[in-house]
């Protein structure tokens, strides 16, 4: 077997490995832990013993925990995640359907946006080193950085949508009969705070590692041989400045979609991100299952493209095998 | 990271988490003094933007732990009627039930304030514990722990605390050690790293070759060395804790009414933004200076632990 293709295949596994724990995790938390799903939803009726038992039975909860566990796991290899507890048992995946597409939309603008601003903070503010616009730019980052999402959103909506300006809408109450590219501007507020989020981590990971390429010895060599700079930047620099970075990128990314679950419940946005609020708060064990479960899937995935990707792009990886 | 031989470069190690923070320095070459900690500490001193942050937080320190003792009401007196616009009587306004926000912000700080940094203890504790296991026991324990911290980083803090509260309910202890769970990886990566280098040093190689016991060695060779990574993670965790602990009051999956807190006073008084925004803006300007105070600070830390020391920052 090729060395490169085993590299792959052992990151494959591991990511396998990851998820397959992460399913154990997830239902320890949810099914294993004392205090069961028809204690919580019975709440004080949980007294009330034949009552609790019957829907113990009913929710599967009475049979021994390996077998529960490979029932749901099952279930959840083809797709199926259950029933919901409330709202009078829809399927979960019926449930989350539009609101897993809006949430993609909203990662996949967010991202869209951020990644080309972060790009050219990052590689501006190192070529630029230690200049006044570096400084800010980095002071900027370190304060944003800082600042909980909510706390973005809600000074955005104070500004944009209800004290200073009223021109958008402070809450995205998203028309699921009508096609998302219609209400884009239910969009705006979301995305910007998602965006202002994530610009400081990919922006500050491209500074370094395009600092890092401009000291090198091959960029001072194609400097040495007269070519013009911006070539250098464009051909031998930035192209090697962002293969790390690919893997930050991939985090953010990931990361959105943990991150939106703040911004959805601030903006009352139709997504995963509110509906796992509801569900926690609601104790719905299936749905918070299937969420938690997605959530975790997008970050181990991405992880692995990314890995691959590092794989396949960065020379030294390639080289260095043979 | 230094970037050249860490996580970006080689596959199979995973990838780092979300930080706040600039990345940190390499590990030390050689023993330093015990108290290096605090050589980084002063170094940290001399960069404007710590003492910045050090005067912000002492300041937001003194408003969380004292403020309650010259609050002009009780955290639930009801001294008006509903969102009510500032005035005599209340400089803030109302909130949502009629209560003074100037009181209620000057006693809602200090929940958020302990329940974070005792999320960051915890995680340091947990974090560094595994790490310096798992650096120095190496092969199949270094492997089993790093797989295990590789699940825990698949879930995002928030998510993960809001996993666990689903079924076992809003508890304190249980979010402060989620919040802390959720830190261990990074701390225990940091930690590991940081032994493993120490490990192959003479003077640990000394100190196994008289017969030191392991445990005294991890805690008396191994620990003071990564004294300075070790303060720099726990200024990056304290900010991390304070926006996790903030930001599941704000969902209301943290502190539960009626007591006063920052994070669910936004919760609580936003549906009167436009009418008392003033209920909102207090605490949200107040978790947000918090949180740049700290972060202020652990750059500071990070810059000097770095020898980068450039004193041209503007702040």
């Amino acid at each position: 077997m090729p060395p490169l293709l085993k590299l792959i295949l052992i990151r494959l596994g591991l990511g396998l490995l990851t998820l397959f724990l992460v399913t154990i995790v997830v239902f320890i938390a949810t099914q294993g832990l004392p205090g069961d799903a028809a204690r919580a939803i019975l709440g004080k009726e949980a007294t009330n013993v034949a009552r609790y038992e019957a829907l113990r039975e009913e929710l599967g909860l009475d049979r021994p925990m390996l077998t529960q566990y490979t029932s749901w796991l099952a279930g959840v290899a083809t797709g199926d995640f259950g029933t919901s507890l409330v709202g009078g048992g829809q399927k979960v995946t019926t449930l989350l359907g539009s609101r897993v597409a809006n949430s993609a939309m909203l990662v996949f603008l967010a991202a869209l946006v951020s990644i080309p601003i972060s790009i050219v903070l990052g590689a501006t503010s190192a070529i630029w080193r230690d200049s006044r616009f570096d400084n800010v730019v980095n002071l900027g980052n370190l304060s944003l950085a800082a600042l909980p999402e909510f706390v973005i959103g809600i000074v955005l909506v104070l500004i944009f949508a209800t004290a200073v300006f009223k021109w958008l809408p402070s809450v995205s109450n998203i028309n699921a009969l009508v096609p998302l590219t219609q209400q884009m501007w239910l969009f705006v507020l979301p995305v910007a705070t998602l965006v202002l989020a994530v610009i400081p981590y990919v922006s500050r990971m491209l500074r370094a590692s395009t600092v890092e390429v401009l000291e090198s010895e091959y960029v001072m060599m194609a400097r040495l041989k007269g070519i013009s700079e911006s070539r250098v930047l464009w051909h031998h620099a930035l192209p090697n400045a962002i293969v790390p970075t690919i893997q930050v990128i991939a985090i953010n990314i990931a990361w959105l979609a943990g991150g939106i679950v703040t911004v959805e419940y601030l903006f009352g946005f139709p997504g995963i991100g509110s509906a796992l609020v509801d569900a926690v708060a609601n104790r719905d064990m299936p749905v918070v299952q299937a969420l938690v479960l997605l959530v975790a899937a997008v970050y181990v995935v991405l992880n692995l493209i990314a890995d691959i990707l590092t794989i396949l792009i960065s020379p030294r990886l390639r080289t260095g095998l043979r | 990271m230094s970037g050249k031989d860490d996580a970006s470069l080689s596959p199979l190690q995973p990838v780092e988490t979300l930080e706040p923070m600039e990345p940190l320095g390499d590990v030390p070459l050689e023993a330093k003094s015990r108290r290096e900690w605090v050589q980084t500490a002063i170094g940290a001193w001399s960069l404007r933007r710590t003492k910045v942050g050090v005067a912000a937080f002492a300041a937001l320190f003194a408003i969380a732990v004292f403020g309650r003792f010259v609050a002009p009401y009780e955290p639930d007196e009801f001294v008006g009627p509903p969102f009510s616009v500032p005035a005599a009587g209340y400089w803030f306004g109302t909130d949502f039930l009629g209560r003074d926000v100037l009181t209620r912000v000057l006693h809602g700080g200090l929940s958020v304030l302990s329940l974070g940094i005792a999320a960051t203890l915890i995680g340091i504790v947990l974090g560094v514990s595994l790490g310096l296991v798992s650096g120095y026991a190496r092969r199949w324990l270094d492997e089993t722990i790093m797989r295990m911290l590789d699940v825990v980083l698949a879930f995002p803090s928030i998510v993960l605390a809001m996993l666990f509260v689903s079924i076992l309910g809003p508890r304190l202890w249980l979010i402060v050690l989620m919040v802390g769970i959720s830190h261990m990886p990074r701390i225990a990566r940091v930690t590991r790293a940081a032994t493993v280098e120490l490990a192959g040093r003479d003077f640990v190689r000394a100190a196994v070759a008289v017969g030191v016991p392991k445990r005294k060695i991890l805690l008396f060779e191994v620990l003071p060395n990564i004294s300075s990574p070790l303060l720099v993670e726990f200024g990056l965790r304290l900010t991390y804790s304070i926006i996790m602990i903030a930001g599941l009051s704000f969902l209301g999956f943290g502190i539960q009414p009626p007591a006063a807190d920052w994070g669910l006073m936004i919760n609580e008084n936003r549906i009167g933004i436009t009418v008392q925004p003033w209920a909102v803006v207090a605490p949200v300007v107040l978790i947000g200076a918090l949180t740049v105070s700290t972060n202020l600070m652990a750059d500071g830390l990070a810059r000097a632990m770095m020898g980068i020391d450039r004193d041209t920052a503007v702040t």
